[in-house]
């Protein structure tokens, strides 16, 4: 359903999707179902003449039947439905990767601020690039991020990687993601901050090999650049 | 004018004691709010109980002897109120409120105390808890103590004398969740 | 108050003439009171609308000024969307469902005069205007309205150098928590008045399932307002006094708010979920002239609902930095919940077989609702299953959602009840055709609004946002069309209330006597005169029987009052 509107960019993308999907075909089976009954029932027992309605007190294991048997259904549905979000979620959310390349991210009024490791792969040290609204990854890397809020409540969102997680004041949150597809897209702030809210977009570019390392050599911080000129 | 409706019973429980009971049930969720909100961040913060050391278990012991004996008397009075004796009712309820009283004042003194040691309620999140619970309950002592000076002012007239028994209900009440935050607060440290 | 001016007219002449404060305003009496919750309901319903077709505007026509508004800068957008919401589900959903409803039905349906506490009952409407009054005065104060979102996530809802509506975010707070204590007093009424007050041999099973939610709705809303009545007093201080609570400096937690929030926050949709669907019990069975399938399945779901809705709050923050596995546990509690709601909603769609169905105006708002609430109910799944929230949370998604849950409860239920018991309160029938008129275009209306709502959702657009242009991804094209599609819809829709006001004006003035049972129905309320005055009943009626026994087959006719005796 999602993939129509929007490309899937990271490992897990897929994933999602297919929950989605999966929720979608069952709920969908039964609202039609049920929508079907319900307007076949109006239709067929719409009243044309005198004469008295029927007398079902739905209280005889017969007549409960029709109640019990599709509860039954819909629980049975549900734990489909259960066993297919709660995988996904476990490899989203629960797990970390083993090998992985660490990006900060910081969000603020209205802001966001990404610290790349940079070439050595780790953060804190010289070589670390910090870009604001600018998040510069490259294809199947596998990042963890760090993120953090200054003041308010914010939402690190990337539709196109199926990602969202909010950035909560006080707390360092650690997550993953493996973009698949280069390209540049969206990084929305998901949860309401302020009056700058509508204006804290950030891009995201996810570049093959080359084109990050060149970009790495583009963007070495100057301080780095001077030492290692003479 | 009474509607009819105030006079029937048929679940069989006095409709006032009805009414009670729900304002009670509304409270214990306030009040489980505030509680369970300070007990999971207790939990999670070990330093604060360094703070805590700062409370007064002596006075805060004290002041639970107080409510407790208060408590005693508005009983008293209940079954005073049984018997039909609207005097002596008013004048135990008289005794609970002095007994309120003398929370209130003991727990002015001890704020006092803190407060002038800056402990204030915005130094942090301990006091904040601190502050507001108790501060939350004694608002409760108030609106409890001007209740019962209204029941016993209708009760020395031997009028409503079913009151007596509601608003001790309450004071019950307001007694248990001192229980409650009598430890809380003041002796986990 | 027209409405109200001909419910009291026949009471005049009996009895003494009472000044005009001492009837409108100051009146013990449970109908008057429904009336007062109901009026004020409606007024801030219109409100509502109005910042709803501001801020609409806006997205559809980003930067354009809006006729009657003017331009909507992003603080205006975020005060509109705020007070929308806090509007629509505080001030309108709660008093006509719950309150207004509540105070009609109850004591007209367990058959006595009035409510057991009426001067509690006018204490509760007091504190509720007082709640409105503030609400409004926080839009007039420096810095305007609060502009946090209805959920107030502290810290941008704590501090004023990140909310910066200083006084708005205070006054916000003080109101709804005056909302919330208007509510709890008008509980004490609602279960003891059942409880206690019912006809002579009315049983727990012979009470109407109405009267049985709105209680169990009263009750869910005590039990789970608590903790955030304990949250506001909390966010009270530290927005005034610089406490720590919310504040990780001071060793606070932002997401505790959070937890105290949504405790109440999810319950909350039962809570005016079931009047709602109480109410549409009441319709079905009239026109389907059919006996309620299963009334004890019935009250069992809404049972099981209520006590599940205490358990499944953190599903709206599975992305909040929660424990990620706690969202598991909460994935369970909020997909067992569809269960019970599921089977509400096949009891419903099964008491339609066999019935004679008359389509009249009441009972086409009553299966909308149940055609709707299962749109909402169905999408709803997506967001409870913590694997696809992930990209759903916080996308027009979910506001089409719960708008598909919302509209149906607070929209669609008070329109079934007010045209249901229109008869009852005014003693007039209304016009059937323009109460047609008025639910067809609402109908589609609603629908053309948030079907696209939730393409857009689908394709990654997120709330709260006065201007997509700032996003690439989600600024033009199709999307920019949608956007267009869902306001024109909601001015139709605005503009169609117009017939329903003009349906009640016309109706009161030239609409047929009801007589005392219009709808040949069972509950006891219409037995009373059309309108009731003071006390209700010419003589308190008893009770026999539970209140669908339509078509009985020992009976020629095919209904079967609760008060005649066998």
């Amino acid at each position: 359903m999602v993939r129509s509107f929007l490309v899937q960019a990271s490992s897990f993308a897929a994933d999602i999707d297919f929950v989605i999907d999966l929720i979608g075909v069952l709920v969908g089976f039964w609202f039609v179902l049920a929508s079907c009954v319900f307007f076949y029932l109006i239709l067929r027992f719409r009243s044309k003449d005198e004469g008295k309605a029927e007398w079902v007190t739905g209280e005889e294991k017969s007549q409960k039947r029709w109640i019990t048997i599709p509860h039954i259904l819909v629980l049975i549905c549900d734990i489909f439905i259960l066993v297919g979000a709660v995988r996904v979620w476990v490899h989203v959310k629960q797990t970390m990767p083993e090998e992985t390349t660490p990006v900060r991210i910081v969000a603020q009024q209205w802001a966001w601020t990404f610290v790349h490791a940079g070439p050595d792969g780790a953060l804190d040290t010289d070589d670390d690039i910090v870009k604001i609204d600018e998040l510069h990854v490259q294809k199947d890397v596998t990042y963890r991020y760090e993120l953090s809020a200054l003041d308010v409540v914010h939402d690190f969102s990337v539709p196109v990687f199926r990602l969202k997680q909010d950035a909560v004041p006080g707390r360092v949150i650690e997550g993953w993601f493996k973009p698949t597809l280069a390209g540049e897209f969206d990084i929305q702030c998901a949860e309401m901050c302020g009056i700058g809210h509508g204006m804290m977009p950030a891009e995201l570019f996810i570049e093959t090999a080359e084109q990050h390392t060149a970009w790495m050599a583009d963007h070495a911080p100057k301080s780095l650049a001077a030492v290692s000129a003479p | 004018m009474r509607p009819i409706a105030n006079t029937r019973s048929a679940a069989g429980i006095p409709t006032g004691r009805l009414a009670v009971w729900w304002v009670l049930a509304s409270e214990i969720v306030i009040f489980g709010g505030i509680l369970a909100s300070y007990i999971m961040n207790r939990l999670s913060h070990d330093w604060w109980a360094d703070y805590a050391a700062n409370t007064s278990t002596p006075i805060g012991a004290f002041n639970t002897f107080v409510l407790l004996t208060s408590s005693l008397s508005a009983v008293l009075a209940h079954a005073a109120a049984e018997r039909g004796d609207g005097k002596l009712a008013a004048r135990r309820l008289l005794y609970t409120i002095a007994g309120g009283g003398v929370f209130l004042c003991v727990k002015a003194y001890e704020w006092t105390m803190e407060i002038s040691h800056g402990f204030t309620i915005s130094a942090n999140g301990f006091w904040s808890f601190y502050y507001t619970a108790a501060g939350v309950h004694a608002s409760h002592v108030i609106a409890g103590m001007i209740l019962m000076a209204f029941v016993a002012r209708d009760a020395a007239k031997n009028a409503e004398l079913h009151r007596v028994e509601l608003v001790g209900i309450y004071w019950h009440f307001v007694d248990v969740v001192w229980i409650f935050l009598f430890p809380l607060l003041y002796i986990a440290k | 108050m027209a409405t109200a001016e001909v419910t009291e007219h026949h009471d005049d002449h009996g009895h003494h003439d009472e000044g005009f404060v001492k009837k409108y305003l100051w009146s013990t009496d449970h109908k008057m009171i429904c009336f007062q919750y109901m009026f004020t309901g409606i007024a801030m319903g219109l409100l509502g609308g109005f910042m709803a077709y501001a801020f609409r505007m806006q997205l559809a026509f980003p930067g354009a000024s809006v006729p009657g508004w003017g331009g909507v800068t992003p603080a205006d957008y975020n005060s509109l969307v705020t007070n929308h919401g806090t509007i629509m589900i505080f001030w309108v959903a709660m008093p006509v469902l719950i309150a207004a409803f509540g105070n009609y039905l109850i004591p007209l349906m367990t058959g006595c005069d009035d409510m057991v506490f009426p001067k509690v009952n006018r204490l509760s409407f007091q504190i509720f205007l007082l709640s409105a009054i503030v609400l409004l005065a926080s839009f007039f104060v420096e810095g305007g309205g609060f502009g946090g979102a209805w959920t107030a996530y502290p810290p941008l809802s704590s501090k004023p150098e990140y909310s910066l509506t200083p006084l708005g975010s205070s006054l916000w707070l003080v109101a709804v928590g005056l909302e919330f204590i208007a509510f709890l007093l008008g509980g004490i009424n609602f279960v003891t008045t059942t409880m206690n007050a019912r006809a002579k041999g009315m049983r727990l099973y012979d009470i109407p399932i109405v009267v049985w939610f709105i209680v169990i709705a009263s009750i869910l809303f005590m039990a789970s307002v608590g903790p955030l009545v304990a949250g506001a007093i909390m966010l009270l201080f530290n927005q005034n006094l610089g406490t720590g609570f919310f504040d990780p400096d001071k060793g606070g937690d932002p997401v505790l708010w959070q937890h105290l929030f949504w405790f109440f926050g999810h319950p909350e949709v039962y809570v005016v979920l079931l009047p709602a669907i109480g109410i549409t019990a009441e319709i079905i069975t009239t026109f389907a002239r059919k006996k309620l399938f299963a009334y004890k399945t019935v009250l069992n779901t809404a049972i099981a609902t209520g006590v599940l809705s205490f358990t499944v709050w953190a599903h709206h923050q599975f992305v909040a930095g929660i424990d990620p596995r706690m969202a598991n546990v909460f994935t369970i509690s909020t997909l067992l919940i569809s269960v019970p709601v599921a089977e509400m909603i096949f009891v419903y769609i099964a008491t339609l077989y066999g019935g004679k169905i008359t389509l009249n105006t009441p009972m086409l708002w009553a299966l909308s609702f149940i055609f709707e609430f299962m749109i909402g109910g169905v999408t709803g799944i997506f967001l409870g299953a913590s694997g696809s929230d992930i990209y759903f949370h916080d996308t027009y998604f979910v506001l089409a959602h719960f708008h598909y849950t919302f509209f149906p409860i607070a929209i669609i239920g008070s329109f079934a009840g007010i045209t249901y018991w229109f008869p009852k309160m005014t003693g007039k029938m209304m016009n059937d055709t323009l109460g047609k008129l008025h639910f067809w275009i609402t109908i589609i209306t609603f629908n053309l609004i948030f079907i696209p709502l939730f393409v857009l959702g689908a394709a990654g657009q997120h709330r709260r946002i006065y201007n997509y242009e700032h996003f690439p991804d989600l600024a033009g094209g199709w999307m920019q069309d949608l956007r267009v599609l869902a306001t024109v819809a909601l001015l139709v829709m605005l503009a169609a209330q117009v017939i329903f006001f003009f349906n009640v004006f016309i109706s009161l003035r030239n609409g047929k006597k009801a007589g005392n049972n219009p709808w040949k129905a069972n509950s006891l309320e219409w037995v009373a005169p059309s309108p009731p005055g003071h006390g209700n009943f010419a003589e308190l009626p008893n009770c026999y029987r539970g209140p669908y026994e339509y078509s009985h087959p020992d009976r020629e006719d095919d209904y079967w009052p609760q008060n005649e005796p066998a």
